[in-house]
């Protein structure tokens, strides 16, 4: 199982704050990138938020590239670039 | 020592806990945030912080980390709130204490531009033309670039120091 969160705005665009996948379900070998592909084919109305190039991934509460890779049981955080401060 | 919070803090307060019974240290700096009327173009009425609450801290921690890896700092103090704030409320407070005020001054502005690029914090405004999701800045993004040029400054020196010893 891979737990995907959204933040922000972004949350508030897709109407969705967390989803689990089944691991199984994504591409092999995984990572962040083919993850957003993934929920692009599987969600089709998200796909225009989803392919906006400022979205920022983490895994497991760390800021990763998209080519980083995913395995079983990892927490994966989408949002916009950050505005706190 | 990091705080992310609903309530309001005590700026005399924290500067105390960071100054009492520190006598190595010589300097103090403090810095806060306050929540502006007017930004983007937009009268703001209100402020709603959202944050990623298993990732804040650890963000965090990671920033102060990487500042102690850059300066010899004594002690390190931020608070972040969340959730609902109005005009003029403070948002974040970063107290950094060292022996000179260079190594404090540097630090703190590090440990905000930092913050403001990497922490994953989101501003909603609530403006007198509803509520509007703050943008980033490429302000904030450039101001990471005087850090980064010094990081690629140490790591040339340290090269060449290599080479020094290679050769």
């Amino acid at each position: 199982m891979i737990r995907v969160l959204f933040f922000g705005q972004l949350k508030e665009q897709l109407e969705c704050a967390a989803l689990d996948l089944d691991a199984q379900s994504i591409a092999t070998p995984s990572t962040l990138g083919t993850l957003l592909n993934y929920l692009q084919h599987a969600y089709p109305q998200w796909r225009d938020q989803l392919q906006d190039k400022s979205i920022l991934g983490a895994i497991n509460q760390t800021l990763v590239s998209s080519e980083h890779r995913l395995i079983d049981g990892d927490e994966v955080a989408f949002f916009p670039p950050v505005t706190g401060g | 020592m990091i705080s992310v919070q609903f309530q309001d803090f005590d700026f005399g307060h924290e500067y105390q806990q960071l100054a009492a019974n520190n006598s190595k240290d010589g300097a103090v700096v403090c810095f806060v945030g306050l929540v502006r009327d007017y930004n983007q173009a937009h009268s703001v009425t209100g402020l709603h912080l959202e944050h990623y609450p298993g990732m804040t801290h650890k963000a965090l921690e990671d920033i102060v980390a990487e500042a102690k890896t850059r300066w010899s700092l004594g002690r390190v103090r931020i608070i972040h709130r969340v959730g609902d704030l109005g005009i003029s409320d403070q948002i974040v407070f970063v107290g950094v204490t060292s022996r000179h005020r260079e190594a404090a001054f540097a630090a703190n502005q590090f440990i905000m531009d930092y913050l403001k690029n990497f922490a994953p914090f989101w501003k909603k405004e609530l403006t007198v033309d509803g509520p509007r999701w703050v943008e980033a800045q490429t302000k904030d993004h450039a101001a990471l670039s005087r850090w980064q040029s010094a990081e690629v400054a140490i790591n040339q020196a340290k090269k060449s120091s290599n080479n020094e010893i290679v050769t």
